[in-house]
């Protein structure tokens, strides 16, 4: 058992170290470090950037035109970047739609997505949840019936992110109506372009505009389309990467809490001095170096092949939490300046220096107790996965 | 990086793991506790035939050299079966701080502890120096090259028969300074030196000790005179590290037997584990055991980091440690319902154990404090 890294990850950290060393521009880390996402064109400015230093799929097969990287490497990545301020990678093609696609695609989806992912040509967007489908994702009611070459989608999609600005969607959809509602849910990629998609935006309570509803109305999507996954099977145990990553970046919040604090007065001394508040950004802290050590063995358990009882679930519970305690901390630090939220129309307003992405950050943290499996989800799948309740 | 057992750790765990199946659990906790002292040092000898008591002292003082590694893998068994002997104290805390004392007559002791004919206890709180190492009030007055040591040791961890001290006592400075601080070796029946012994909820056994005017020779001093802080910190954080490991295995097993509760016992028809109310609070469990093992496995593996990697690490875990073993100890017994609260079954036993590492050198408070003061 060691914490240590031989030469070769050595070398990789300092490689990876002098890449992040190009400043991330201000407006990106006041956003990384509110947790927030950044907008859809530097997203893709980034994406650009890392697939062109050959880093644009961290956690795909070589093969694919991913890295090849080892967990040990993917972690040292993924905490230079944090230590670096830099944002996480958008995740629904590169961890979500990709690897499906490379473990269950054809030869010509493979040939025809995979590399317009990690270049950022395409966009993404996921859609699962729909009015009636939440957390009970079976009950899905949007169908795809088959016509000829062609499958015709009719249904209604809610909360997809990004469907405003994406390329193409992955949908979930009813391709015959069978007893158990799990059975007859395939999964269909859908150009975007196509007619019969109408993208509406859902007011989220940040006042962003990150998710909409998608009405799909007799969307004709050629049967080549269909991706040789459905529902049913197994989910892929990808979802490590994912969360591994997003766990690492609390330390990004909690710089952010810090400075702030170091800035605020109380009572003439600057709030970080004060007992009470120290105490509570040590808790926080103390807790978030908890599920870095849990990341650390999440990720080089993948490569042990060895299992314990630690998942995924367990680091996105922790994370989600801890995010939003961060981000909860770091409005209560701003005191009054948390109440400069946006300039009316006859004020000059000056902004402090967190605001409004403080307030951005901590309200929209809210959701990710919900998204990607609520909360309680998860808890769920570990008492039945993990402990067999 | 790499978090697995060597085969040989895997071997150790498995041998304490029999003798603890065979020494612990026939006739149950409360005859065993009513064995008291005399089955502790009878249990205590099998295991210096076992060669464990010897497990974290030098190569080069007749010990194996065992790592923290194997001591963390070494101390979760002892915690999941709750053994009770006075393990970390004399054989984890003591060793390095002995090493550094003269040959004639510390050396002696050092050996001893191998053999399990010696016990030795940290003499290190005082009344009002709460969990400060640096608040030393007992104090030495140097004449003629003796030590006369006067003061009150208000707990002496496991030192209700043990026969050495080791005994932080102010040789210069003011009560609070890091200075000035000289780490002693005290024999039990010293001259002058009264004992009171008391156990705790957890069955293990201390002493408050008097010094009145109790001579020692410079011989009997550990480390440099005045110097002796900065030792005693290295070694009560190998010390801390090694109680993480125990409240690992405590708190595992209470899951694993809360666990198996949940799916066999049977209320309103069903087994209660059933009830998602309950499988929630159980994942809670879980996850609280999950994070107390990643970080007992970053801290132990920090104890060789430089000062403030180490303590930051050490008092992380130990925050952390103190708060999920509360809440795993609470919910255990909640989770068991009456039955839970009874002093037959072994969950409220580890509860109470579970309260008294938390305690063991500094509470989560107190080292939330440490954590915080250490950026």
């Amino acid at each position: 058992m060691n914490l240590d890294l031989d030469e070769t990850e050595r070398a990789f950290r300092d490689e990876v170290r002098s890449f992040f060393a190009i400043r991330v521009p201000g407006a990106w880390r006041d956003r990384v470090r509110a947790g927030i996402r950044l907008e859809p064109t530097d997203y893709i400015t980034y994406q650009k950037c890392l697939a062109a230093r050959g880093w644009g799929a961290p956690t795909w097969p070589l093969e694919f035109g991913g890295t090849g990287w080892t967990p040990t490497q993917l972690f040292i990545f993924e905490s230079e970047a944090s230590l670096a301020d830099a944002p996480g990678l958008f995740h629904q093609g590169l961890e979500l739609i990709g690897p499906i696609i490379f473990t269950y695609g054809s030869a010509e989806q493979k040939a025809k997505y995979l590399p317009r992912i990690i270049s950022a040509d395409d966009w993404w967007c996921q859609g699962y949840s729909e009015p009636g489908a939440g957390s009970d994702l079976a009950s899905l009611r949007t169908r795809a019936i088959r016509d000829g070459d062609y499958y015709v989608i009719t249904g209604q999609k809610m909360w997809t992110s990004y469907a405003h600005v994406a390329s193409h969607m992955f949908v979930l959809a009813r391709t015959s109506v069978e007893k158990r509602k799990q059975s007859g849910i395939s999964l269909l990629l859908i150009d975007m372009a196509t007619p019969g998609i109408t993208v509406r935006p859902i007011d989220s309570l940040d006042e962003r505009h990150h998710v909409n509803e998608v009405f799909l109305d007799e969307v004709r999507v050629p049967v080549g389309n269909l991706v040789g996954w459905s529902y049913g099977k197994a989910l892929l145990d990808r979802e490590r990467g994912v969360t591994a990553a997003n766990a690492l970046r609390l330390a990004q919040q909690l710089r952010a809490v810090r400075e702030a604090a170091g800035r605020a007065r109380h009572g003439g001394r600057p709030l970080i001095e004060e007992p009470a508040f120290r105490a509570k950004l040590a808790q926080l802290e103390i807790e978030t170096l908890g599920v870095e050590a849990m990341v650390m063995r999440v990720m080089t358990q993948s490569s042990s092949g060895a299992e314990s009882g630690l998942s995924a679930s367990m680091i996105k519970l922790r994370w989600s939490e801890l995010l939003q305690r961060a981000t909860e901390l770091w409005v209560e630090v701003l005191g009054y300046e948390a109440a400069v939220f946006r300039a009316l129309d006859h004020g000059d307003v000056s902004f402090p220096a967190d605001m409004p992405h403080a307030m951005h950050g901590a309200l929209y943290s809210r959701v990710t107790s919900i998204y990607g499996g609520s909360n309680e989800i998860q808890r769920n799948i570990v008492a039945r996965r993990w402990l067999g309740l | 990086m790499n978090f697995e057992w060597t085969d040989e750790q895997v071997m150790l765990r498995e041998s304490i793991g029999r003798f603890a199946a065979e020494h612990y659990l026939p006739g149950g906790r409360r005859s065993l506790v009513a064995q008291g002292a005399a089955g502790s040092r009878m249990r205590w000898k099998m295991m210096a035939e076992f060669g464990w008591l010897a497990l974290a002292l030098p190569d080069a003082r007749g010990g194996l050299g065992g790592t923290s590694v194997d001591v963390m893998a070494f101390m979760e068994v002892f915690g999941r079966h709750l053994m009770l002997e006075p393990y970390v104290s004399s054989c984890i805390f003591a060793p390095p701080l002995l090493a550094l004392g003269s040959n004639g007559t510390v050396g002696p002791v050092l050996e001893a502890i191998s053999t399990g004919d010696v016990q030795v206890s940290p003499a290190l709180a005082e009344p009002g120096s709460g969990f400060n190492l640096n608040r030393v009030a007992t104090s030495a007055a140097r004449v003629d090259g003796v030590f006369r040591i006067s003061g009150t040791k208000s707990y002496a961890k496991n030192g209700a028969e043990a026969d050495w001290f080791i005994v932080p006592v102010r040789t210069a400075g003011a009560v609070d300074e890091r200075a000035g601080i000289s780490l002693f070796l005290v024999p039990h029946d010293a001259p002058g030196l009264r004992r009171c012994g008391f156990r705790s909820i957890d069955h293990h056994r201390h002493a408050s000790l008097q010094f009145d005017a109790v001579a020692v020779g410079t011989d009997a001093l550990l480390g440099p005179l005045d110097g002796g802080l900065p030792l005693l910190e290295a070694a009560v954080d190998r010390a801390i590290a090694a109680h993480l490991a125990e409240a690992v295995g405590s708190m595992e097993m209470l899951r694993d037997t809360t666990l198996a509760y949940l799916k066999s016992r049977r209320q309103f028809g069903v087994t209660i584990g059933s009830f998602q109310a309950l499988q929630h609070r159980m994942v809670d469990i879980a996850i609280a055991c999950e994070e107390a093992r990643s970080m007992t496995y970053h801290a132990t593996l920090q104890l060789t980091a430089d000062l403030v990697g180490r303590r930051r690490a050490v008092s992380a875990a130990k925050v952390r440690i103190g708060q999920n073993g509360l809440f795993v100890g609470r919910e255990s017994v909640q989770l068991h319902g009456g039955v839970g609260t009874s002093d037959e079954l072994l969950v409220s036993h580890h509860l109470k154990r579970l309260m008294m590492i938390d305690l063991a050198y500094g509470n989560a408070d107190y080292h939330r404090g440490l954590f915080a003061d250490s950026v």
